[in-house]
């Protein structure tokens, strides 16, 4: 095989693996070989033909459900409509007017968070205590009594309940029975974090070491004593550094109950957007990222301390 | 000659102890839980007035029985089959679209000039909930499924970004040093060293993730994109309740459903 000179491999280099194989300087046509040989080629080339050709007919469905036409987004008029909008964004909206009631929206959603997040915990708590079976007194000689097994099982299942319907089905329900307004959000919080933390709280409970209780128990403490002398002790930090967590999440949470209007800056945000304002959008999606980041770093902080 | 602890040891603590700094946090936090109830204008009165109460206990009472015509039912069927649709293909497209942005964000291949900004793109993708990139893509792809499915790949190309990068630099790096040592191209490396190795964990993410968007995908709909959420607040709006019921209990069935298929997929995996 005649190369031009300048395609050469240099006799320090390889053109095929850019290193010193020597391939080169001995008999191009060898490299020619190597690179043709069935050794090259894929092996599996057939099974993986196959699983394109099956994902790819998987995947058609999933297209025509879900109306996916991208290219629908490309014609003429909503191009414009996206680019009036977005050419909006800049400058963001600075005036002092709307800064303060973005001030106010993001204190808002703050504490509709933190507010929902107090509420989780005062019934996540007593749910979490009677579910939780290294309390069961009737179990130290034994099997747990009917009583208190359909007892556990059913503080369970309330956990479980309220813990699958989403936050906004519940805002969405509230805002229909108390009206528009922080009421539902912190309501929608409360309940689906409830049933979120007391799932957490017991299963943290029940993951401890159960000695110190069941001790407790068995020389006639009582089950409150036995949770706070025994239980409490070993997973105060592992409660207190989840509970943080589940208010680092309320907070995101609490601007996407906003939009079906339980305050704060989700609902400001939803005004804006369906007012196409794209200065004001712009603005309180970079608070929100400001707060979802502060949020971030002071539960992060936070649960570092206990550590 | 008595050699005393050494002098460090006596020290007097500091100002701040780990007790001060406890009780100040603590104190902080209350007082950020007063302030949120004092600062929202509560109605617990007319939440728990007679009225309401009456009003909560008949609203309760409208959810039955839920509406099973056939032809509703197979309406809700077809939305539970687009939400399906929306979260796998969100979940699809996400998985490709992070898979590209993560290997510039990965600290093993290229420099701070591409992986600052790539960073920085993820985690504002990520910061940004599905129901709030679902209402700003209702501007640009119109009411419908598609919106929903955008928002969701836009969401989860952050979160799966980042998670394919970290794993990506987790890596062991033997495999690609070997390569590169043989003279294989940068190419070459990430296509046989680095993604078989990190192929199991990047599937085992985009799982995860489409688990979490299906559960995201069944109320995006309320903002009108799609799915069974368009349909529930469509219904709730209409104050029509026996069919918001119906889409209700579909929901928690679809909910429930992954969360159980979940625990048994994982159950048998880990076994």
């Amino acid at each position: 095989m005649w190369l031009p000179r300048w395609r050469r491999a240099k006799p320090w280099q390889c053109r095929w693996c850019g290193a010193s194989c020597g391939v080169m300087e001995t008999d191009p046509g060898l490299l020619m070989a190597a690179v043709r040989s069935p050794y090259q080629r894929d092996p599996a080339w057939r099974g993986r033909l196959a699983w394109l050709l099956v994902s790819a007919v998987l995947l058609w469905p999933l297209l025509v459900l879900t109306e996916f036409r991208p290219w629908r987004m490309l014609d003429s008029r909503s191009l414009q409509v996206t680019a009036h909008f977005l050419a909006g964004f800049l400058p963001p909206a600075l005036d002092a007017d709307f800064l303060r009631v973005v001030a106010r929206e993001t204190w808002r959603t703050v504490a509709i968070a933190t507010a929902g997040v107090t509420l989780a915990l005062l019934l996540a708590a007593p749910l979490a205590l009677v579910a939780t079976a290294a309390l069961s007194i009737s179990s130290l000689s034994g099997r747990m009594g009917v009583v208190p097994f359909v007892t556990r099982q059913a503080a369970r299942a309330l956990m479980v309940a309220l813990r699958t319907v989403p936050e906004l089905v519940w805002a969405l329900v509230f805002v229909r029975v108390v009206g528009l307004g922080p009421t539902s959000g912190v309501l929608a919080i409360g309940l689906t974090y409830g049933g979120m933390l007391g799932k957490v709280f017991a299963e943290i409970l029940e993951g401890s070491d159960e000695h110190p209780t069941r001790t407790l128990l068995a020389n006639g403490g009582g089950r409150l004593q036995a949770f706070l002398y025994g239980l409490l002790p070993q997973a105060a930090p592992e409660l207190t550094s989840y509970t943080i967590y589940r208010w680092e999440c309320a907070i995101r949470s609490s601007v996407v109950l906003g939009f079906v209007g339980a305050g704060g800056l989700g609902q400001q945000m939803d005004s804006s957007l369906k007012m196409l304002a794209g200065n004001e959008v712009a603005t309180m999606l970079l608070v929100f990222i400001g707060l979802v980041w502060l949020a971030d770093s002071a539960s992060a902080w936070l649960r570092g301390l206990l550590r | 000659m008595s050699a005393g602890p050494p002098a460090f040891e006596r020290l007097p603590s500091g100002l701040i102890t780990p007790r001060v700094r406890a009780g100040s946090v603590l104190l902080a936090a209350i007082a950020l839980v007063v302030a949120s109830f004092w600062s929202l204008d509560l109605q617990w009165s007319a939440l728990w007035s007679r009225d309401s109460l009456a009003a909560m206990a008949r609203f309760a009472g409208e959810f039955f029985p839920p509406d099973t015509s056939a032809l509703f039912v197979s309406k809700v069927v077809q939305a539970t089959a687009e939400t399906l649709a929306m979260s796998a293909l969100g979940t699809l497209v996400a998985a490709l679209f992070g898979l590209l942005l993560a290997l510039p964000a990965a600290r093993t291949h290229g420099g701070a000039l591409w992986r600052v900004p790539t960073r920085l793109l993820l985690n504002a993708l990520r910061a940004v909930p599905e129901l709030v990139w679902a209402s700003l893509m209702l501007i640009t792809a119109g009411l419908g499924p598609m919106a929903g499915t955008l928002a969701l790949a836009l969401h989860t190309t952050g979160v799966l970004g980042r998670l394919f990068a970290e794993a990506i630099e987790n890596a062991p790096p033997a495999p690609a040093f070997a390569l590169r040592a043989q003279g294989a191209r940068p190419a070459q490396v990430l296509l046989y060293a680095t993604l078989p190795q990190v192929a199991p964990q990047l599937l085992s993410y985009t799982l995860y993730r489409w688990e979490n968007n299906i559960r995201a995908a069944s109320i995006l709909g309320v903002v009108g994109a799609g799915g069974l959420g368009q349909l529930l607040s469509y219904h709730l709006g209409l104050f029509q309740m026996g069919r918001t019921a119906t889409v209700l209990l579909a929901m928690l069935a679809l909910v429930l459903a992954v969360d159980t298929t979940s625990y048994f997929a994982r159950r048998a995996m880990t076994r």
